[in-house]
């Protein structure tokens, strides 16, 4: 298949879904749908040739024939591998994109928190969900609009004024049947009231060993004063396609954290955008990618400064192994208004093997001039200096140069507060350099 | 604090100094373009025919691309460009020969000193062969004799197509070929000269190599094309500096500059940028839209590309580094200041191929009023170049609050020995350090002129003495009063 027939197979998928809708076609819910893939049809799937895709070729993508649905069994012992041990989460789990109650466990939370799964939030509280749905991720580009046309299944997370989330809220993302292609277009809203606080992890995992295909929109936004922490880990198969945005919005003195941590997928796609929306703001981006074979991993980031006096730190870091690719471009934008802004970003990558390639583009655009704007992006390899060091010690190579990259791999998990998971992360990344 | 900064403002309102035009007799080709322009301006300048051809298929290669419009990634606005406008020949009409500067045209010897290059002057005191260029046919190139002792070829590139033809034939195109892009392929089929050197196997040039160019002539686009080749062990460095008079249409210059550096040859280019930016309100201004890039074609050979750019409403322009031979070295170093209206976009690109390469950028930028300056670059490390080593520095300095700096740096890395770095800072200029300045009693913009001195320090260093002074000069110039 290529772009367009893949494009034609979406557009009448939509279709036979509309076809076999009752009174829900009527709904203003669906009218936005029927708009996001009339939008869909215009912009089409991204190519080369426009620049925000310049070095990811979605064409492999798009050669599978995926099927939205297909019966898999599984339990609570079986996902037990997928979750984080020790960790007080409530879990909400999908599998193959449909929310599945007897895996999802909600701990008892405040009065007023509301976590729960789109497509009830659709059938019950639709005004609910009109409020917030499309507020943030406006369409720009065909997997935004695919998303939305398609938008059913997801959790919604809505935190009222003055209130806490206990514990972390643990989407958990499990797709794909053996023998089968699937694909699967979470949606996710999460919408923090005024001082306010909710810590979020958003995984991904396979069942399978086939090609499957995510496509994930999630939109947040951060009330005055409250802050708001996603973790996004990706730990698919390695055929696995996924491609991810989240779009947030930063309300005065909140805070915003996000961390992205990609070791699976063959095809990874992240788009992190943040808009820093009233003064005094902090967004912080933080992103790892350990990649090998021939794993192809982008990384976009937006940091968009609309008012005066935010700040907004950003890191990320990469291995690279094999053959494998990665992408970075991180946009740093200061508006007019601006002033006072503090934007700190940073990227490094280390090239372990001749075939490895990076790509990246740090991108500053400032229209203000009372700001402190710096960007630093490095690629190297590992220091001869410092493994002869550890080797002159008695420690192996292979061990020496794991401990490097761990060391390098810190920075990024340092800043994490939750000492579980902190730990959990960096045994990933342990298992994933064996 | 206020008043003060009005004052200085009123300051910036600094009218252009070198705005004039001199009335000299002009051999002109109506303007619009076709292949018979191109045959009229090639029949004029009596050129072989593989000359024409050459011009022909890249006038033809220009059609194709035409269709599809000028290129509009970079990140400047401004109206289209009606190529049907634009006078692309003219020249003065009595070409003379000359020995001395008794013989030159004393209209045009003032014009030179009102621009401050008196030839005179450059040939008693800084030993400086002038090839001045003025408006498109070159009236007089000065030390010539001097040159040709050591077997150095120093002359305008008409002369160059009609006593070194195999010299031309062998080079032109190599390095920026007329498919390259939109402007490099319009450049191949109009340009009208330029200018043209070679410095044989082992030969240092004993002095520096300089042309100033003057736009001349109500409408003439300028075409230059300049071809430098420094042959194994040659040293040669190059200067060209520019100011234009006070127009008010735009005007368009799309130049190519072509460099070769073989074993262990070096070659410096240096450039200061003045021409006329446009007034207070963005009107007029000169477009810039320039192609210059050089390949290290040798072993161990090394160019360094400097850039003073004050001047032009827009300048979109990329001095690139094509590092193919091993060790060879690739240097960039640029001052870009914007005021005003002014729009740029410019950088460099460094094209790792040979192993051991190394290339070095530092970028300085400065916005004041309501300008646009952007930092594009591109850093591409190829499979094979094991042990690439680059460094990229690239700062902003905002001055004002309408101001904007941009960077837009691509990093793409094949080999895992490659070392990169890259670094970009924007801010505005330390108010600690201002008042430290000012403490002491200097005055406010000369407080602003050291601290802005001091951040181009890298960049002046890397130019030729002559050309560092004037440097100094114009930054001031071009920001005076703009600062606050």
């Amino acid at each position: 298949m290529d772009n367009s027939q893949s494009k034609n197979k979406f557009i009448s998928a939509f279709n036979n879904v509309e076809e076999r809708m009752n009174g829900e076609s009527k709904s203003p819910f669906h009218q936005l749908r029927k708009a996001a893939i009339k939008k869909f049809d215009e912009l089409d799937f991204p190519t080369v040739k426009n620049e925000d895709w310049k070095y990811t070729n979605i064409a492999p993508i798009l050669k599978h024939d995926f099927i939205t649905s297909a019966d898999v069994k599984t339990n609570k012992k079986a996902i037990e591998q997928f979750l984080i041990p020790g960790l007080k989460a409530s879990l909400i789990v999908f599998v193959n994109g449909s929310y599945s109650k007897e895996l999802s466990h909600i701990t008892k939370q405040a009065a007023g928190i509301r976590i729960e799964n789109l497509d009830a939030l659709l059938k019950n509280e639709p005004e609910l969900v009109m409020q917030y749905f499309g507020r943030f991720a406006g369409i720009d580009n065909g997997f935004t609009a695919l998303n939305t046309a398609f938008a059913k299944e997801g959790t919604v997370i809505i935190v009222p004024d003055n209130t806490e989330v206990d514990g972390h809220i643990h989407i958990l993302n499990l797709s794909g049947a053996s023998g089968k292609n699937l694909i699967s277009q979470p949606r996710n809203i999460i919408v923090a009231g005024k001082n306010s606080r909710v810590k979020i992890i958003e995984s991904y995992h396979s069942l399978s060993e086939e090609e499957n295909f995510t496509n994930t929109v999630n939109e947040v936004s951060v009330g005055d004063n409250s802050y708001v922490e996603i973790y996004r880990l990706q730990r698919e198969n390695m055929k696995s396609f996924h491609v991810n945005r989240t779009q947030a919005r930063l309300g005065k003195n909140s805070i915003f954290t996000h961390y992205s941590v990609t070791l699976g997928g063959s095809i990874v796609r992240n788009d992190t955008n943040i808009l820093l929306d009233d003064e005094h703001s902090t967004g912080n981006l933080y992103g790892l990618y350990l990649t090998e074979g021939s794993q192809h991993v982008d990384n976009h980031t937006l940091i968009d400064h609309a008012k005066p006096n935010c700040q907004s730190n950003e890191m990320y870091k990469g291995v690279l192994n094999d053959s494998s690719r990665g992408v970075f471009n991180g946009k740093v934008f200061v508006r007019e208004d601006a002033q006072k802004t503090n934007a700190y970003q940073s990227n490094k990558a280390i090239l372990l093997s001749d075939t490895a390639v990076i790509d990246t583009k740090p991108q500053l655009e400032i229209y203000a001039d009372d700001v402190k704007c710096s960007h630093g992006a490095a690629i190297g390899q590992l220091d001869d200096e410092a493994v002869f060091y550890l080797r002159s010690r008695g420690i192996g190579e292979e061990m020496a140069k794991t401990v490097l990259i761990r060391a390098f791999a810190n920075d990024i998990f340092e800043t994490i507060e939750n000492e579980v998971l902190h730990d959990h992360l960096n045994h990933l990344v342990h298992e994933k350099l064996k | 604090m206020s008043t003060e900064l009005s004052n200085v403002e009123e300051l910036a309102i600094k009218d252009y100094k070198y705005g004039f035009q001199t009335d000299i007799e002009m051999d002109i080709v109506p303007k619009g373009l076709s292949e018979d322009t191109i045959r009229i301006i090639s029949a004029k300048k009596n050129e072989p025919e593989w000359m024409l051809e050459w011009r022909l298929k890249a006038y033809k290669h220009w059609l194709t691309l035409h269709n599809s419009k000028e290129p509009t990634w970079a990140n400047i606005t401004y109206p289209a460009v009606d190529f049907q406008d634009i006078i692309y020949y003219a020249a003065p009409k009595h070409k003379p020969e000359l020995k001395s500067l008794d013989e030159v045209d004393p209209e045009l010897l003032k014009t030179f000193e009102k621009l401050g290059i008196s030839l005179q002057e450059q040939k008693r005191l800084s030993g400086v062969a002038v090839d001045a260029v003025f408006d498109s046919v070159s009236v007089t190139t000065t030390f010539k004799a001097e040159l040709s002792k050591l077997g150095i070829i120093f002359c305008s590139m008409s002369e160059a197509i009609q006593e070194h033809p195999e010299l031309i034939k062998k080079y032109i195109g190599s390095v920026v070929p007329y498919t390259d892009n939109f402007y490099a392929a319009l450049n191949s089929a109009v340009f009208t000269d330029g200018s043209f050197c070679y410095i044989p196997k082992g030969v240092r040039c004993p002095m520096e190599l300089s042309t100033y160019f003057r736009i001349n002539t109500s409408g003439t686009g300028q075409f230059e094309r300049t071809l430098l080749i420094a042959d194994e062990g040659g040293y040669v460095s190059y200067l060209e500096g520019c100011t234009a008079p006070m127009r008010d249409e735009n005007q368009l210059h799309a130049a190519v500059v072509e460099l070769i550096a073989m074993d262990d040859a070096t070659i410096k280019y240096s450039t200061v940028q003045n021409w006329y930016p446009g007034d207070k309100e963005g009107k007029g201004g000169i477009y810039n839209f320039v192609t210059k890039r050089g390949a290290c074609r040798g072993n161990n050979s090394k160019i360094t590309w400097t850039q003073v750019e004050t001047g032009s409403a827009i300048t979109w322009k990329y001095p690139s580094c094509i590092l193919q031979g091993d060790n060879s070295v690739g240097e960039f170093y640029s001052v870009a200041v914007t005021n005003n209206h002014q729009q740029a976009d410019t950088g460099t690109k460094m094209i790792h191929l040979g192993k051991n390469t190394k290339s070095t950028i530092v970028s300085k930028g400065i916005s004041a009023g309501l300008s646009n300056n952007s930092y594009r670059g591109l850093v591409k490390v190829h499979k094979n170049a094991d042990n690439a080593r680059n460094f990229t520095q690239c700062d902003s300095l905002l001055i004002g609050d309408r101001c904007g700096a941009h960077t837009f740096p691509y990093i793409e890395v094949s080999n895992h020995s490659a070392k990169v770095e890259h670094e970009a800072t924007t801010s505005k200029i330390g108010e600690d350090q201002l008042f430290y300045l000012r403490q002491r009693g200097i005055a406010q913009e000369d407080a602003i002129n050291l601290i802005v001195n001091g951040y181009c320090k890298d960049v002046f260093r890397e130019l030729p003495m002559e050309f560092a002074v004037e440097a100094q000069k114009l930054l001031s110039i071009s920001l005076e009063g703009s600062v606050g």
